[in-house]
């Protein structure tokens, strides 16, 4: 089961920020994590930093014994693209990744001490994506395999983070299997994320498309799946918004016009 | 009989079980069953959810010598006048502020320092007569021929809290032609000075949904941060070519010189902490483009935009702090790419050569002196003049803090702050406007947070949490009084308090509703519990009801 999920607030000036969970343990989720990490990829290509990313990985393929290929994750079975690559920043690995984790980055009530890169860093003006990947079924998705969220928890994270202003527009589907690989013996990606991933390799700085063919990525004849998505809560017409103002990557900049003057060396401090 | 008996026995200990899970074992469950919620004042906080700010700003009008006659003079001094403007801007919120102007005429040292030649001495001397409280303004009426001020200026505004004005009053205007003259000038003079309507609802704009705004000041405001606790201000120097380039910049001294004593004047602000970093072999991630005319290298206003993102992953941030950060990079060109402008839209070069991004922090461009180049041994030492990169970082830390940039009035002449970096007035300004996005946040954020608990019944709500809600609305209260009564300090650093403790409760990490079962698991685990232990007792009560029924008809 896939979830993603945008939540955006105002027309001007955004950062987006995502958080990227994969829910799954064990080696024969292979394809859970090879979609977490895809998305992650691609996002990062679009010009998120690591700052604003938190990505949540249950358990971690690259260095499983079984793994034929170490240090690799590979997401399309002609073994291309090595999706671990040489820079991923995991925020939460293995038994970190608990409902209770991911509630308090939703929420953002984190004890003191955790450090910036576990926080989701974004304000009223921030866009957040949310991709979350794993088993799940009507109203609940698994973690772990011993805890499981649900849709009621989740409405309620997104009703508080509304009300620190940061609204959510969600956008849920179901899952398919999509690519067996068979020299790694386990399934690859699904077809949602497949698509969504061709989809987004396809976008680049100055590119046009906007958020409605986003939500046209996957139809039913090729997905085999019911994707569903809700605009009501999104205050501007999908239309109009590009993918890569949503994605904010491209920064609004201006000019420095005014100088102060300042005398070198002046110790002339008016002391009052 | 004995049958009789056991009936009866059976129907007495029914009922002595019942009594006593109706009397003891459903107040106790109960009781041990709660959540432990610390009482919130509830009503306090819904009275905050409607915000009719009542702002006041004490004026002073001193009119020198020369500038009334005895008659207008009479008539007129002293008095005290209000003039007030109200702006509701929907149903739940709105502000009101009034001038509360002050009219007299100067004292003999005021006089006396009118009466010089030079402006700016004029300003030293006043400002060290009386401190000024911050949010009042003084304004002194000069005579119309008066030297002070340059010839076509008539007004000035002063780096301190004082401002002159030529008087635009002859002999023969009556009181209320002088009053009315004054006024306007006065008016115009205090929305450059202290804050003007759109900033105001600049301001208040997360309590109101968008679409209400002007254009200019809403914009501005989008520039600044919204008011943070704390800022990490960071000074990074770029040098992408160290084989040839040894760059050597004196960031300790330049820091100490010029950004501490402005922070240090801020710091009742925000905190602030200052580093510096120096990132070798770190590129632009834009190819600046060769210009054959000037042949010099430039980079298009369009293309600032990417330079930013592929360079911000390579920088350091502290890990400890949680402030927001704001980075200033000094990039020095290398030399295949010297020098390298930055040209605006019109394709004139920039004069300071930087750009600065709201929320982010600023670039500059350093172009090093060519001629220094003649030397054969490389690498090239660069001494990095730090005065002109201070001038310009200092500049983007002030629009980034929100210090807002004033139109200037028609023949009027704004002081600069020169090494102060920020005017007293200006620093006024933000105190305003902060003080009012400090009440709007810390007022949303209550209201949200007492909406949630309400909400969500399943929440522990703990002692320290209600302490510190209670904390914020004592603290917003004051505010608001401190901001009616004309006193801006008090009602920021109360505002600044009411904030501090509303986010410290609504962030709390104890506050996840973890206690939360939905209600078809709460029956799952009280059914196999207690249905076996009811079930005979209430199936014996109903056949004593049905016992006594018979008897009574019998009877």
């Amino acid at each position: 089961m896939k979830l993603l999920l945008h939540c955006s607030i105002e027309c001007f000036q955004f950062r987006c920020s995502t958080v990227q969970v994969c829910t799954s343990r064990f080696w024969f989720n292979y394809r859970h994590v090879a979609n977490t990490l895809s998305i992650y990829r691609s996002v990062k290509r679009l010009g998120i930093p690591d700052s604003h990313i938190v990505l949540m990985l249950a358990d971690d393929m690259a260095c499983n014994p079984r793994n034929p290929k170490p240090a690799t994750i590979f997401s399309h079975k002609n073994m291309e693209l090595n999706v671990y690559g040489d820079n991923v920043e995991v925020d939460y690995r293995g038994y970190e990744v608990t409902v209770e984790s991911f509630l308090r980055v939703l929420t953002g009530r984190l004890p003191q001490s955790t450090p910036r890169s576990k926080r989701l860093l974004s304000d009223d003006r921030s866009n957040i994506l949310i991709y979350m990947t794993g088993h799940g079924g009507n109203g609940f998705l698994k973690f772990q395999d011993s805890e499981e969220i649900t849709n009621v928890e989740l409405a309620d994270a997104f009703e508080q983070m509304w009300q620190k202003r940061r609204r959510p527009l969600p956008r849920v589907d179901g899952v398919v299997v999509h690519q067996p690989d068979l020299a790694i013996g386990v399934h690859l990606m699904d077809r949602y994320t497949y698509y969504l991933l061709e989809f987004l390799e396809d976008i680049h700085p100055a590119s046009q498309i906007n958020m409605n063919d986003l939500f046209r990525v996957c139809p039913p004849s090729q997905c085999v799946s019911t994707p569903g998505h809700r605009t009501d809560l999104f205050q501007r017409n999908p239309k109009s918004v590009l993918i890569t103002d949503f994605f904010g990557s491209v920064r609004k900049v201006e000019i420095t016009n005014h100088i102060i003057q300042l005398t070198a060396n002046d110790t002339e401090t008016e002391t009052r | 009989m004995a049958a009789a008996e056991e009936r009866s026995r059976g129907k007495y200990s029914a009922s002595c079980i019942t009594v006593v899970v109706i009397l003891l074992g459903l107040p106790l469950w109960w009781k041990t069953t709660e959540t432990y919620r610390a009482s919130l004042p509830y009503s306090q906080i819904n009275d905050l959810d409607i915000l009719l700010l009542d702002i006041s700003v004490p004026v002073e009008v001193v009119f020198a010598r020369g500038t009334l006659t005895t008659e207008q003079q009479k008539k007129l001094l002293p008095q005290t006048q209000f003039s007030q403007k109200v702006n509701q801007l929907d149903d739940k919120t709105g502000f009101k502020y009034r001038y509360e102007k002050t009219y007299r005429a100067a004292t003999g040292i005021e006089q006396d320092a009118i009466m010089g030649e030079n402006v700016e001495v004029a300003v030293v001397t006043l400002s060290r007569v009386y401190e000024s409280l911050a949010g009042s303004v003084v304004i002194y009426v000069v005579p119309a021929d008066s030297q002070l001020l340059p010839q076509e200026v008539s007004v000035y505004i002063g780096k301190h809290r004082a401002a002159f004005l030529r008087s635009p009053v002859t002999g023969s205007h009556s009181v209320e032609d002088v009053l009315q003259d004054i006024d306007d000038n006065v008016e115009e003079i205090l929305q450059t000075m202290s804050f003007t309507d759109d900033m105001v609802i600049a301001a208040l704009s997360n309590r109101v949904p968008s679409g209400m705004f002007g254009t200019d000041t809403f914009r501005d405001s989008m520039t600044a941060f919204k008011s943070s606790l704390g800022y990490e201000i960071t000074f990074s120097l770029l040098n992408p070519d160290p084989k040839f380039h040894n760059v050597c910049w004196e960031i300790e001294r330049a820091v100490n010189n010029y950004v501490q004593p402005f922070l240090d004047k801020l710091s009742f602000i925000a905190n602030f902490s200052v580093d510096s970093q120096i990132l070798y072999y770190a590129v632009l991630g834009v190819t600046p483009r060769f210009d054959k005319t000037s042949s010099s290298f430039s980079l298009n206003e369009d293309s600032l935009p990417h330079v930013i993102n592929p360079v911000e992953a390579k920088l350091g941030s502290s890990v400890a702090s949680s402030y927001p950060v704001l980075n200033f990079l000094l990039y020095v060109p290398e030399y295949s790419h010297s020098p390298l402008y930055i040209r605006d839209s019109s394709g004139s070069p920039v004069e300071s050569n930087a750009f600065h991004s709201s929320r982010w922090g600023g670039i500059m461009i350093y172009n090093v002196d060519q001629r220094q180049l003649n030397e054969t041994q490389l690498p090239v030492a660069v001494n990095i003049d730090m005065a002109r990169v201070m001038e310009v970082f200092l500049s983007q830390l002030r629009l980034l803090l929100g210090i807002q940039r004033v139109q200037p009035l028609s023949e009027s002449l704004v002081q600069s702050p020169g090494n102060m970096v920020v005017t007293d007035w200006e620093t006024d300004s933000l105190l305003w406007v902060r003080t009012v996005e400090n009440i709007a946040t810390a007022t949303n954020t209550l209201t949200s947070l007492a909406q949630l608990l309400d909400e969500i019944g399943n929440i522990v709500i703990n002692d320290n949490i209600a302490s510190e809600v209670y904390s914020a609305v004592a603290s917003v209260q004051r505010s608001l009084q401190e901001l009616e009564a004309g006193r801006l300090l008090p009602a920021f650093l109360a505002s600044k308090e009411a904030i501090t403790s509303s986010e410290k409760a609504f962030f709390d990490p104890s506050l996840l509703h973890l206690l939360y079962f939905p209600d078809d698991q709460k029956f799952a685990i009280y059914i196999p519990l207690f249905l076996p232990m009811c079930v005979p007792i209430v199936l014996s009560l109903l056949k004593t009801g049905k016992d006594l029924k018979w008897r009574k008809k019998v009877d």
